[in-house]
């Protein structure tokens, strides 16, 4: 399995597990000049933008920390984007991120992190 | 409209300035912005604040948070902005109610579980609540002190978690200042006769004193009890100097007590640690012994450079920095003890001991110190090594207490008769010393042959009227110009 294949089956299983818990999803590999999020869902009112991260195996660390300060701007960059683009300012917004780890080909550990980040400075 | 509003300060020199803490609460993109030139310490709030206001049991808003510090030209440094910050935060989202905060200034650094250390600098914050007609809000542990300052409500909070109960409650009161003054006695010090005598004269009338002796004659014993023999702090003065050591972020509780600060820096000592410095810029030992004695033992070992800053002070009673982010200002009116050998192996003059070294060497060792601050030097003595049957059969020499009570009756003469001298020159000098015209005469021909600079003159003008107010004469005699020539090391060699 190539790492664009690990990444879309990740991406699938988020989304999977995010409407089984009830959040309702409203966008796939949203794109914009930025860049592209993973998942936009909706939890109650609240608009969430999801980066989903899938690792089968810890050489470079926990799937978490590939979310770098960086990338964190780079989301909410796009978050902008996507609110001015949807016409939903204001709003409360969250940004979400779902860690995986591959453990076999039909196993793997998930991770909801809520508000995993927020955009400081 | 979620937006609150709490009051802090930030540290300049030794004064804090009122800073307004504005916090607005919106929706939009989740995130925590502080602005208003705040420096890193303060950035960093950002991180404590979150954990903290979580730990005590509060939310911290998942929403856009932004944390504005008025006036913005002023810069903001420190961790005491952490408790004003998380409060605005706290009333902006409703989670306390507003009177918890109102016409209120508040101070402290918060820890990760929601428990609030004090800062340095408690006392200017304290002094700075009280001119604005505020109330302190901070931890018990920094409201001791800013306890002594009149007409001042302290809040106590010592914890976010202790917000909760809805009210909080009036610190405790900080106890009497103990009386009696704990420092080393001059009876501990035998024979030195003449020394001690300079000592009081020091003491009387805030003179300069340079002691000059081979080593271990008891130069530094003899510096050490000059605080005790000098008059308490009075309160005014207590405060001034506490201040200080406030924002240095040293215990300031024996100044509080009235005891006069003694700082004995290292040779070593940099300018910076001397003078103040830094970023933000922090008062040097200059000003911590402000209103006490600063004593500087080896003076010779001191950088030269080091060394000039103290002159501005020794003039003025104050210094003044200037950096690129402005200038700060700090008091420094002290009295100087310093203390040398005469040569580099110490020995020059002694009655027994040969000196070894070159003369040369001799010469450049005193001329380290310079002209112009060995001009400021009021009484030169020299301490030397005492015969060692004195040394171990001697009987205690005249207690602390002794010298003290008739210091304190030269100071109330001289207050009677129209204040110290130290301050004085020029005419109104000339005024208090009431010198009859025989008298003048024969000072300005000693002056003359001595080749004594103006500055030399007043000097001896303003010891010589300490010696007066020592006999409770109203008028300076010959007797007293002479002494005080006499203590001129610097003039007569």
């Amino acid at each position: 399995m190539d790492k664009q294949e690990t990444g879309r089956r990740g991406e699938d299983a988020a989304a999977a597990y995010l409407e089984r818990t009830g959040m309702t999803i409203v966008d796939r590999n949203w794109r914009c000049p930025s860049g592209e999020v993973d998942i936009v869902f909706l939890d109650g009112q609240t608009v969430v933008l999801c980066e989903v991260k899938t690792r089968t195996t810890d050489a470079k660390g926990t799937p978490e920390e590939a979310v770098t300060p960086q990338k964190q701007r780079r989301i909410g960059r796009i978050a902008r984007s996507y609110l001015a683009e949807a016409g939903l300012e204001p709003c409360p917004v969250r940004f979400d991120v779902v860690s995986i780890r591959v453990l076999a080909e039909d196993r793997a550990l998930l991770r909801h992190h809520r508000a995993a980040f927020t955009l400081d400075g | 409209m979620p937006q609150a509003t709490v009051y802090a300060a930030t540290i300049t020199g030794v004064e804090a300035r009122s800073v307004e803490v504005q916090a607005d609460v919106s929706s939009g993109l989740p995130g925590f912005s502080i602005v208003g030139l705040a420096d890193t310490a303060v950035q960093e709030a950002r991180d404590r604040v979150r954990s903290a206001v979580r730990a005590a049991g509060f939310e911290f808003p998942n929403a856009r948070v932004l944390v504005n510090l008025a006036p913005a030209p002023l810069r903001k440094h420190g961790t005491g902005f952490d408790l004003p910050i998380a409060l605005a935060i706290l009333t902006a989202t409703r989670q306390i109610p507003t009177r918890l905060t109102e016409s209120a200034a508040a101070v402290g650094e918060l820890a990760l579980d929601g428990s609030i250390r004090p800062v340095a600098g408690a006392l200017a914050h304290a002094l700075a609540a009280s001119r604005s007609g505020y109330d302190l809000i901070g931890p018990s542990g920094a409201l001791g002190p800013a306890q002594s300052v009149d007409g001042l409500t302290c809040r106590c909070l010592n914890s976010l978690q202790d917000l909760r109960q809805g009210s909080l409650n009036d610190a405790p009161k900080h106890a009497a200042p103990r009386s009696e003054i704990n420092a080393p006695d001059l009876s501990e010090v035998a024979g030195h006769e003449g020394a001690k005598r300079v000592l009081e004269i020091a003491a009387a009338g805030g003179h300069n004193l340079l002691m000059i002796g081979p080593p271990g004659s008891g130069k530094t014993l003899l510096a050490r009890r000059l605080p005790g023999i000098m008059p308490p702090l009075d309160k005014s003065e207590r405060l001034d100097s506490a201040l200080v050591h406030s924002v240095a972020g040293l215990d300031e509780t024996t100044v509080l007590d009235g005891v006069r600060p003694f700082r004995a820096p290292h040779h070593t000592c940099s300018i910076a640690g001397l003078a103040g410095g830094g970023s933000p810029p922090r008062p040097g030992e200059m000003s911590l012994a402000h209103n006490g004695v600063l004593f500087l033992d080896e003076l010779p070992e001191f950088s030269p450079s080091a060394l000039q800053t103290l002159r501005q002070p020794m003039e003025d009673g104050a210094l003044t920095l200037v950096r690129a982010e402005g200038r700060v200002r700090y008091p420094a009116r002290f009295t100087l003890v310093a203390a040398m050998n005469p040569c580099p192996c110490g020995f020059l003059g002694d009655p027994e001991r040969p000196c070894k070294c070159a003369e040369g060497n001799v010469r450049r060792y005193a001329a380290r110190i310079g002209g112009p601050l060995m001009d400021r030097m009021d009484l030169v003595v020299r301490v030397d090594r005492i015969d060692p049957d004195l040394l171990l059969g001697a009987p205690p020499g005249e207690a602390t207490s002794g010298v003290r009570e008739r210091v304190l009756r030269t100071r109330e003469f001289a207050r009677l008769r129209g204040g110290l001298s130290a301050a004085l020159s020029g005419a109104p000098l000339l005024n208090v010393c009431r010198l009859t015209p025989t008298t003048a005469r024969l000072f300005s021909e000693t002056a003359r042959s001595h080749h004594l600079s103006g500055r030399a003159v007043t000097r001896i003008l303003r010891v010589a009227r300490t010696l007066a107010d020592m006999n409770q004469s109203p008028e300076v005699l010959a007797e007293h110009l002479a002494e005080a020539v006499g203590y001129r090391g610097w003039d007569n060699e």
